[in-house]
């Protein structure tokens, strides 16, 4: 008779418990602090440690009794600064995924029709600078664009300029550095779209009367929307609710949604507020990260 | 069968006036060091189907793809219709091509893809969606118009291919490898269409392939490619019948060489000696070479009798005959291949129809008596 173990007789199996541990830690780690998050933001603030009240209060003897308070979330829409760092974060978000795809995507294209040795030294290149905190590379670009930094340096020794200019604590700053920190995610979804490309397409479209610029456009740009797309999102999403960056160059304009984020939590301690802005980002950022999911899934799947 | 010669009004390779219509003039082209194509001249005439037939690496697919343009000419020019494609680039050429991949753009369905180049050419709407039509009705392909290429099976994708690069009435169709992705059945039948369809739309074929009998059905003239140089071009029977290297009857076809030596050099006939046969060679035609030479004879496995008896033919002398002992037999259902061992060790390869259904049976180790005709041998001397 075979033996069934008895693991097996109620019910685990191995699979079952390969299956089961990613979604145990998506649990502990994702969906549980969501649910403290949501939460808190239905709170309200208190001066005490933690900063708010408790949901869920016993009133006299076998009432219990659940306040939602929605204060926080109406005072979001009430105050123009929330919106506007939302909107801010928005603009600079979509003006870096944009600036990322005019530079990466040549680069990626770069990659992939390079060939196979190279490609790899190319792909490191590309990876190397994870291997240094991204904290450190933003510090680096403070020493590079200050008004007696390296930059300046160079420009007033060349002469092209006799004042140095100002770039630190600017918007150009802000988009140098997320561009910078960025790219590579742009990149690699990209080259990995690419290199899956038929080359040969193009001769056929060239054949065919096109000229290579025209191939390009009608051909790879249409059979690499995929790669963008994902690359897109992969730059856009984290950099709507991106602040070491902001804070570190773009000086004390640069409203977005992460620095509010932080005044609130830190300054403020209000923390119910800060809940609430968080959800919202995330509400603002769920249908991207759909949209991401299925660009991914379609990708998987080959049908282009 | 229908070769596409007969549906050029005469050969006109034959004749010194004909005007080619694509004339290749020495062509080179290296790679560093190495020279795909090596010198090649090469006339090819209005409405023919022309095979490059050649092993991977013999320089065919690098010839076909500078008469696309895509690649550039070491040395040498391109003519086609009397203009110099030197130079020109691919999306400026009167030519189109079928690739071996098919190349079908998967983001397009069907008529999309039929359509791509004529739209490239900014050809009216209406004429555009009346050529997709009728060409997707040419190919059999009328009902498939809104698939996309990933929807289709391999002999589908042939035909999209195959109407997009006929769609813009090229001077010259380039076809690498047209049938190579179709299996065995598929292909024969895809033969037989592609034939019909160029007798039809009167397009000159280019056609290179490794598959001798694609060659030997689709083509007016074959030319046999090796090492970068066209090693001998002529009409599929001439290549196969008269062969003018040991390398040309050996690739086309199966054959069995023996090596021998020029015995008896007379106008109208000759004699070899080979020690690889055991015997004598008896040739009913006068060749070209120094006496003495050591030249070789090819002999088609199809042109070789097999007996049990002594043929009538040995009354005569001995020329022309062996005996061996049957080592190996593959049946074949319409004809058997027999490979008859002979004293010397050498095998031969001997084919026979199997035309009754209750012939008495050639068996294995069966000593055998093999023979042929004088005028069967071809003499080669390279």
């Amino acid at each position: 008779m075979r033996r069934v173990s008895p693991l097996r007789r109620v019910g685990v199996t191995g699979r079952g418990l390969v299956v089961l541990f990613p979604y145990l830690w998506l649990l502990l780690f994702l969906l549980v602090p969501f649910v403290i998050v949501l939460k808190i933001s239905f709170s309200d603030v208190d001066l005490a440690i933690p900063p708010y009240r408790p949901l869920i209060e016993w009133i006299g003897k076998n009432s219990l009794a659940i306040k939602l308070n929605l204060n926080n979330y109406a005072f979001l829409f009430t105050d123009s600064l929330y919106i506007s760092a939302f909107l801010n974060s928005i603009k600079v978000a979509f003006i870096s995924t944009l600036l990322c795809l005019i530079i990466g995507y040549p680069i990626a294209y770069g990659i992939a029709r390079s060939s196979a040795t190279s490609r790899n030294l190319l792909l490191l290149l590309v990876v190397l600078p994870f291997w240094t905190s991204l904290l450190l590379r933003v510090y680096a670009w403070i020493g590079l664009l200050k008004a007696n930094g390296v930059i300046n340096n160079i420009l007033i020794w060349l002469g092209v300029i006799h004042e140095p200019l100002t770039m630190l604590y600017t918007p150009f700053a802000m988009y140098v550095g997320i561009v910078y920190s960025y790219l590579p995610f742009l990149i690699l979804p990209l080259y990995a779209n690419l290199e899956k490309m038929d080359w040969q397409l193009l001769e056929a479209a060239e054949d065919l009367g096109c000229r290579p610029w025209q191939a390009f456009y009608k051909i790879t740009l249409p059979l690499s929307r995929n790669g963008i797309l994902a690359g897109s999102m992969l730059v856009f999403i984290p950099a709507v609710g991106e602040f070491v960056i902001p804070a570190l160059l773009g000086g004390p304009n640069a409203l977005m949604i992460g620095r509010v984020l932080w005044d609130e939590f830190f300054s403020n301690r209000a923390w119910p507020v800060a809940s609430a802005v968080a959800i919202l980002l995330l509400i603002l950022l769920v249908p991207f990260m759909m949209w991401y999911q299925s660009v991914q899934a379609r990708e998987s799947a080959g049908a282009r | 069968m229908t070769n596409a010669g007969e549906a050029l009004k005469a050969a006109p390779w034959t004749d010194p006036a004909a005007r080619p219509y694509v004339r290749i003039e020495r062509i080179t082209k290296s790679f560093g060091d190495f020279k795909a194509v090596d010198d090649v001249s090469l006339n090819i005439y209005q409405g023919e189907i022309f095979c490059l037939l050649g092993a991977s690496g013999c320089g065919k697919t690098t010839l076909l793809r500078m008469l696309g343009g895509f690649e550039t000419p070491t040395s040498g020019r391109i003519f086609i219709d009397g203009e110099d494609m030197t130079g020109v680039p691919p999306y400026e050429r009167p030519v189109n091509m079928m690739f071996q991949s098919y190349a079908l753009f998967p983001h397009m369905n069907v008529e999309q893809n039929v359509a791509f180049g004529l739209k490239q050419d900014r050809v009216p709407k209406a004429e555009i969606a009346e050529r997709v039509a009728t060409m997707l009705e040419l190919v059999k392909l009328g009902g498939f118009a809104k698939r996309k290429p990933h929807q289709l099976s391999g002999g589908q994708k042939q035909r999209v291919a195959l109407a997009r690069s006929l769609v813009k009435r090229p001077k010259l169709l380039l076809l690498d490898e047209p049938l190579g992705a179709l299996d065995k059945k598929l292909r024969e039948h895809t033969q037989f269409e592609l034939i019909s369809l160029q007798d039809k739309l009167g397009v000159t074929f280019l056609v290179v392939t490794h598959d001798q009998e694609e060659a030997m059905t689709l083509a007016s003239r074959i030319g046999v490619m090796d090492h970068g140089e066209i090693v001998q071009a002529g009409t599929p029977s001439e290549i196969y019948e008269f062969p003018n290297s040991k390398f040309v009857a050996d690739f086309v076809g199966t054959v069995n060489i023996f090596e021998g030596k020029l015995i008896e050099d007379e106008p109208e006939h000759v004699r070899i000696g080979s020690e690889e046969l055991g015997g004598t060679i008896y040739v009913s035609h006068g060749i070209s070479a120094a006496p003495e030479a050591i030249v070789w004879a090819a002999i088609r496995p199809e042109k070789i009798f097999m007996s049990t008896a002594p043929p009538q033919s040995i009354d005569q002398g001995t020329d022309n005959v062996v005996r061996g002992a049957v080592q190996d037999i593959a049946y074949l259902g319409d004809l058997s291949i027999y490979l008859v061992k002979l004293p010397t060790g050498k095998v031969v390869r001997v084919t026979q129809p199997n035309t009754s259904r209750h012939a008495e049976a050639i068996s294995w180790e069966q000593q055998v008596y093999l023979s042929w005709d004088a005028s069967s041998p071809v003499v080669v001397t390279r």
